[in-house]
């Protein structure tokens, strides 16, 4: 019964694809545009919709137009790997830009390795991208590049002994065993460790074990979502004196709304240039490539920016210059030439890939923000 | 000490919005034996309904009339259109019906909102008041003292009007309740509508500090429905009783042994409960008359 309903949709597929031939690339994409990664899908889907759209109408790649078909896995990482399957198998996509959170982005990555497609995903965390796997590449900055920014941080104001509050979620718990794994490097020292579920809604019991816990000079809580926002208002409903830092993963504006700017003021994070894009000195390399997709966005979604789309704004266009220099949508040409994408200015950073980093990026593509009267500001 | 306080008031805090969750499964199962899933969901229009109403800059006192009105509204429709039409239906059916609901009404909820977390400030200012060392935000002090306030006004309404003798009634015995002049089908629907307000008002008192998103309300049915079961279900005391005692055992697990398994450990305290005493707290055993 199994081969039978198979070869039907193989031939229902190849129907299609005749039936649509002409001459166009197709890019599918699998993102979390509801559920609770919403934040990260949406943006995501409205980038990648009217950067094709204008792609197209400036006469595509190599003559071919893009066909963009994009999957909502609803933030639900079993959805990601359906849909991801039929992308490859029925809609028998040239590439794939998938995953916006890391349990979707693991569940497609071997899919793409088996299929030979390459793949280019928007998630957080390292294990997106580490250890290098041939067809798969990833945009956004990794947890760990986040922690040592931090460190940084710290080492500057003469800071070493922290505490950790992290979400249990995949975002939370890798960024805090990234953060472990580099703390002998910078010398930074963990004094108490809590964790919150995703979806809490009161953080003081472990902020207060925080507070009363002696010589803790400052406070990393790792996670996205709205657990970072009430983990900020329960710390300042506690009057806690240490410096909170927030990662990468709330670097958006709705993130100081939610957690109030009263609370959020002095809260400093690792983020991507384009949070600040118009207080970028003119001399930055990205200032021109943040401030032009930070003004598409907003003119065109009618919403703040946020990196999140950022991501999907780099994919797409790595992807996008990796198939004009490759003429075509050839997989395995394609996959060659995002490998040797050099020097490309994203939204992201300055991105240098190589067969043994299929991320690129370094920690000056991270700036440190602190916020202040509600909005961002860079430090030093 | 001060640790102590801070642990306790939390607790209470959280555990007042699963005891008004709680409550409103006690009053629908009491009249009409069906456990309503959907009773998350009218926390999230209480809140949502609120600050969209706020957003679009209706005075505080009018959105929060505005939100209780689009809850009971709700409530009547999901009587009216889903519950009433298969009365006939067994209690597991109909259950089933109002997990439906739910995910309708969250989907709904996603369209005509949006998928974003929302707030709005509190209604005291949110300056934390010092309590014997412990943090508190006057917040929490106003959803206490909301609880207290629909719990008396519960209270009023069951042992001290004709209309909760109704109710009673209609609980105790639906067929003879008829009988004497009850009009069963009205008093259903009256459960729904106040259950669905005072999820509301729940909801609107506690978004300035749990935030609200469209699907917020599964996980304090799910809360929600554990103090009403460890409060036995059908009792209001027990529903209040259990929904504190949710929030307090989360909050001290948290704060004393650990906060990875805080859910973990709220729940085998509920098991172990329910494992000596299946009719919960305050229940009592059912009784199957033959």
């Amino acid at each position: 019964m199994r081969l039978p309903l198979k070869m039907m949709t193989a031939a229902a597929a190849l129907l299609l694809t005749a039936v649509s031939a002409q001459a166009q690339i197709k890019i599918g994409a699998v993102l979390s545009v509801t559920g609770g990664a919403s934040f990260l899908g949406d943006p995501e889907k409205k980038t990648l919709e009217m950067y094709v759209a204008d792609i197209n109408a400036k006469g595509g790649i190599a003559g071919k137009k893009i066909e963009l078909v994009i999957y909502d896995d609803a933030s639900d990482p079993n959805q990601a790997r359906t849909f991801a399957t039929r992308l490859i198998e029925q809609d028998k996509v040239d590439a794939l830009l998938a995953g916006s959170t890391t349990a979707s982005t693991m569940a497609i990555i071997p899919l793409a390795e088996e299929a030979q497609t390459p793949l280019i995903n928007f998630a957080g965390a390292v294990q997106a991208v580490s250890p290098v796997k041939k067809w798969n590449f990833k945009t956004p900055h990794t947890d760990l590049m986040a922690c040592e920014k931090i460190f940084q941080d710290l080492k500057k104001r003469g800071t070493t002994k922290i505490a950790i509050i992290a979400g249990a979620d995949a975002f939370g718990k890798s960024m805090r065993d990234q953060c472990m794994s580099v703390t002998g490097k910078y010398g930074i020292e963990v004094l108490h460790e809590e964790t919150y579920q995703p979806r809490d809604n009161d953080m003081t019991p472990q902020l207060t074990n925080i507070k009363s816990k002696a010589g803790v000079q400052a406070v990393i809580n790792p996670g996205f979502g709205q657990g970072p926002a009430i983990v900020t208002r329960n710390y300042k409903q506690l009057g806690i004196a240490a410096p909170l830092y927030q990662s990468h993963g709330v670097a958006s504006k709705q993130f100081i709304e939610l957690a109030t700017p009263a609370a959020a003021e002095g809260v400093r994070l690792p983020a991507a240039a384009l949070l600040i894009a118009e207080k970028l000195p003119d001399s930055d390399p990205q200032k021109k490539v943040v401030v032009e997709y930070k003004k598409t966005y907003e003119a065109k979604s009618g919403q703040p920016v946020s990196t999140f789309g950022g991501h999907a704004y780099d994919g797409l266009m790595i992807m996008v210059e990796a198939m004009k220099r490759a003429g075509g949508a050839d997989k395995a040409k394609v996959r060659d030439e995002i490998e040797k994408t050099k020097s490309f200015v994203g939204t992201g950073g300055v991105v240098n890939m190589s067969a043994t980093d299929h991320l690129g990026l370094d920690l000056t593509a991270f700036r440190m923000l602190e916020i202040k009267g509600g909005d961002w500001t860079l430090v030093n | 000490m001060a640790e102590f306080l801070q642990f306790l008031f939390s607790g209470l805090t959280i555990g007042a919005i699963y005891a008004l969750v709680a409550l409103g499964f006690t009053l629908i199962y009491n009249a009409s034996d069906v456990i309503n899933f959907a009773q998350g969901e009218f926390v999230m229009i209480g809140g949502m309904v609120t600050f969209f109403a706020l957003a679009a800059g209706v005075p505080l006192p009018l959105a929060m009339l505005l939100a209780v009105t689009t809850a009971v509204l709700v409530g009547l429709c999901l009587y009216g259109f889903a519950i009433q039409p298969a009365r006939d239906a067994t209690a597991v059916t109909l259950i089933i019906i109002t997990i439906g609901a739910s995910i309708f009404l969250r989907g709904v909820a996603a369209i005509i909102f949006d998928k974003n977390f929302h707030s709005y400030p509190g209604f005291a200012g949110a300056n934390p008041l010092q309590i014997g060392g412990a943090s508190v935000l006057p917040q929490s002090i106003i959803v206490l003292i909301g609880v207290g306030a629909i719990v008396l006004a519960l209270w009023f309404l069951m042992s001290k009007t004709l209309v909760g003798k109704a109710i009673i009634a209609t609980a105790a015995n639906k067929s003879a309740a008829q009988l004497v002049g009850v009009n069963t089908d009205w008093i259903i629907a009256l459960s729904f509508a106040a259950s669905a307000a005072i999820g509301a008002i729940g909801g609107i008192l506690v978004t300035p500090i749990t935030l609200t998103n469209y699907d917020v309300g599964t996980l304090l049915a799910l809360k929600g429905f554990a103090a009403a079961m460890l409060g036995g279900m059908g009792n209001p005391v027990g529903a209040v009783a259990g929904g504190l005692i949710v929030g307090l055992l989360e909050s001290f697990g948290a704060g004393y042994l650990s906060s990875a398994y805080k859910d973990a450990i709220a729940f085998v305290v509920i098991l172990a409960v329910l494992f000596v005493m299946p009719q919960g707290l305050f229940g009592r055993a059912s009784v199957e008359r033959v």
